[in-house]
C-alpha cells in the first residue's frame, strides 16, 4: 500500500491520484451546493412557520433506510439512456448524492430555527422587525451552528457515497478501490481506501474550522458560558 | 419487473436476506454492548468524555467502503470474510452509540439520581436499576438510527463481494436487469422498517411508565 502511494507514476496523469481527488471534491461540492439550495430554504420555511414538520421527519427517516448502492445502480440504469454518453453516469450519481445530502441539511436547518430562544424572536418582533428580517437577522444566525453541522454530516455522507458510485463508472477516489478489486490489486484498493479516509477526515476538519469562523461571536460566548 | 425471476431465485434471495439480517443485527448488539461501558465512562469523566467523543467522531468519518477495504489488513482476515463487514459496522455502531449513551445518562435528572441514592441504591446497582432505565428513550432513539443506517451500509459490502442483499444490486447492474435491484431495495427498506419497529417496541417495553405519560 505504501509502495502504491509512494510511486510517483500513480499520482499524475488522467487516472492519477491528483485527478481523482479533484473529481471527488468536485462531485462533493456540486452535490452539496444543489442540496443546500434545496434543503436550506425548505428547512428555514418549515422552521419559521412550523408547517410541514411531519413531512420533514418522515422524509429524513425514509431516506436513511434507502440502500445507497441500490439507489445509485437503479438511477443510473433508469436515467442513463436519457443523457448523452459523457453525462450518463455523472448526472444520476450526482442526483443520488443530492438526494442523500438534502435530509441532514434540511432537518438541521429546521431544528436550528426551532431551537432558537423564543425570547430572542419575541425581542426582535418587539423591536419592530418584519417576519423576513426576524428570519434572516435573528433566527438564521442563531441557527447557524446546527445548519453547519447539518452540512458537515451531509458532506461525510456524500464523500462516502461518491466512493461507492465509482461502481457505476463515476470518477473519484472510489475508482482505485473498484478497479483494484477488478484487477485483484489489493495494494491499489488499500491505497484508495487510505486516501478516501484521509480526504474525509481533512474535509471534515476543514468544515469544523470554517464553522468556528462562520458562527457569530455572540453565540460563541453564550455557548462557552453554557458549557 | 420479472416475477418469474423472483420465484426462481426465491431460495437464493432468502439466503441473502438472512445474511443481511445477521450482518445488520449482530453489529448493533455488539456495538451496544461496547458502547454502554464506554458511554458510562464518557458520562463520568470530563476529560475522558472529549477524548472518547472525538475518537468516535473520527471513526465515524471513515467512509464505509474504505473501512471494508482497510479492515482485512488490520485484522489479518481475507477480504471476502464477512467478519470484516461485521467489525466495520460494529465500529460505526459504537462510534454512534457512545455519544448517545453518554447523552442518555446525562439526561437523567439529578433529583432522580439523588432520590435513588437516598433510597439506598449504591453506584453500580443505581446505574443498572435507575439511571440506565431512565436513559432508555434516548439510547433507543440512537439505536434506531444505528440499526436503520446499518441495513443500508451493509449493502455497500457487495462491492467487495460479501454475501447479503447488496449482491442483488451488483447482479442487476452486471446483467442490466432491473428486477433484482428493485427486489433488493424493497427488501432492504422492509428489513430496516421491521428492525426499527422492533427497537421502538423494545424501548417502549423497557419503559412502561412513558406510555402512561404519553396517554395522559
Amino acid at each position: 500500500m505504501i509502495d502504491y502511494l509512494l510511486d510517483p507514476a500513480h499520482w499524475t496523469g488522467p487516472g492519477g491520484v491528483g485527478t481523482l481527488v479533484g473529481e471527488h471534491l468536485f462531485y462533493t461540492a456540486v452535490a452539496l451546493a444543489v442540496a443546500g439550495i434545496i434543503g436550506v430554504p425548505v428547512g428555514l420555511y418549515v422552521g419559521h412557520t412550523g408547517r410541514g414538520t411531519f413531512l420533514i421527519a418522515g422524509f429524513a427517516n425514509a431516506l436513511r433506510a434507502l440502500p445507497t448502492l441500490g439507489l445509485v445502480v437503479l438511477l443510473v440504469m433508469v436515467l442513463a439512456p436519457v443523457f448523452a454518453s459523457g453525462l450518463a453516469f455523472v448526472v444520476p450519481s450526482i442526483a443520488v448524492l443530492v438526494l442523500l445530502a438534502v435530509p441532514p441539511i434540511m432537518t438541521n436547518t429546521y431544528a436550528g430555527v426551532r431551537a432558537v430562544d423564543p425570547a430572542a424572536v419575541d425581542a426582535a418582533v418587539g423591536m419592530g422587525l418584519r417576519p423576513l428580517r426576524v428570519l434572516f437577522s435573528v433566527q438564521t444566525p442563531c441557527a447557524m451552528p446546527l445548519i453547519l453541522s447539518g452540512f458537515r454530516g451531509a458532506t461525510l455522507q456524500v464523500i462516502s457515497t461518491a466512493t461507492v458510485a465509482a461502481y457505476v463508472s463515476l470518477g473519484g477516489l472510489g475508482r482505485l478501490i473498484i478497479d483494484g478489486r477488478a484487477q485483484n490489486d489489493y495494494d491499489k484498493m488499500l491505497g484508495g481506501a487510505v486516501l478516501v479516509a484521509m480526504l474525509a477526515l481533512l474535509v471534515d476538519l476543514t468544515l469544523g474550522l470554517l464553522g468556528r469562523v462562520a458562527v457569530s461571536p455572540g453565540l460563541r460566548r453564550h455557548a462557552q458560558a453554557a458549557g | 419487473m420479472n416475477f418469474d425471476w423472483i420465484g426462481r431465485e426465491a431460495d437464493r434471495i432468502g439466503e441473502l436476506l438472512v445474511w443481511h439480517l445477521g450482518l445488520s443485527v449482530i453489529p448493533v448488539v455488539a456495538g451496544l454492548a461496547l458502547a454502554l461501558p464506554l458511554g458510562w465512562l464518557a458520562h463520568r469523566g470530563r476529560w475522558f468524555k472529549s477524548a472518547l467523543l472525538s475518537a468516535a467522531g473520527l471513526l465515524y468519518t471513515v467512509p464505509s467502503l474504505a473501512l471494508f477495504v482497510l479492515l482485512p489488513s488490520v485484522l489479518g482476515t481475507k477480504i471476502l470474510d464477512p467478519v470484516n463487514v461485521a467489525v466495520a459496522l460494529t465500529i460505526y455502531t459504537v462510534a454512534l452509540l457512545v455519544r448517545t449513551v453518554c447523552d442518555g445518562l446525562d439526561s437523567v435528572p439529578v433529583e432522580t439520581v439523588r432520590a435513588a441514592t437516598a433510597m439506598g441504591y449504591r453506584s453500580a446497582h443505581r446505574l443498572v436499576a435507575v439511571e440506565l432505565p431512565v436513559a432508555v428513550p434516548v439510547i433507543a432513539a440512537g439505536l434506531r438510527v444505528a440499526v436503520v443506517s446499518n441495513v443500508s451500509i451493509v449493502s455497500v459490502a457487495a462491492l467487495i463481494g460479501a454475501e447479503q442483499l447488496g449482491l442483488l444490486f451488483t447482479q442487476g447492474a452486471q446483467l442490466r436487469f432491473l428486477t433484482p435491484i428493485v427486489v433488493g431495495i424493497v427488501l432492504c427498506l422492509a428489513l430496516a422498517l421491521a428492525l426499527d419497529g422492533i427497537v421502538v417496541w423494545l424501548g417502549r417495553a423497557l419503559t412502561p411508565w412513558t406510555a402512561k405519560a404519553g396517554a395522559a
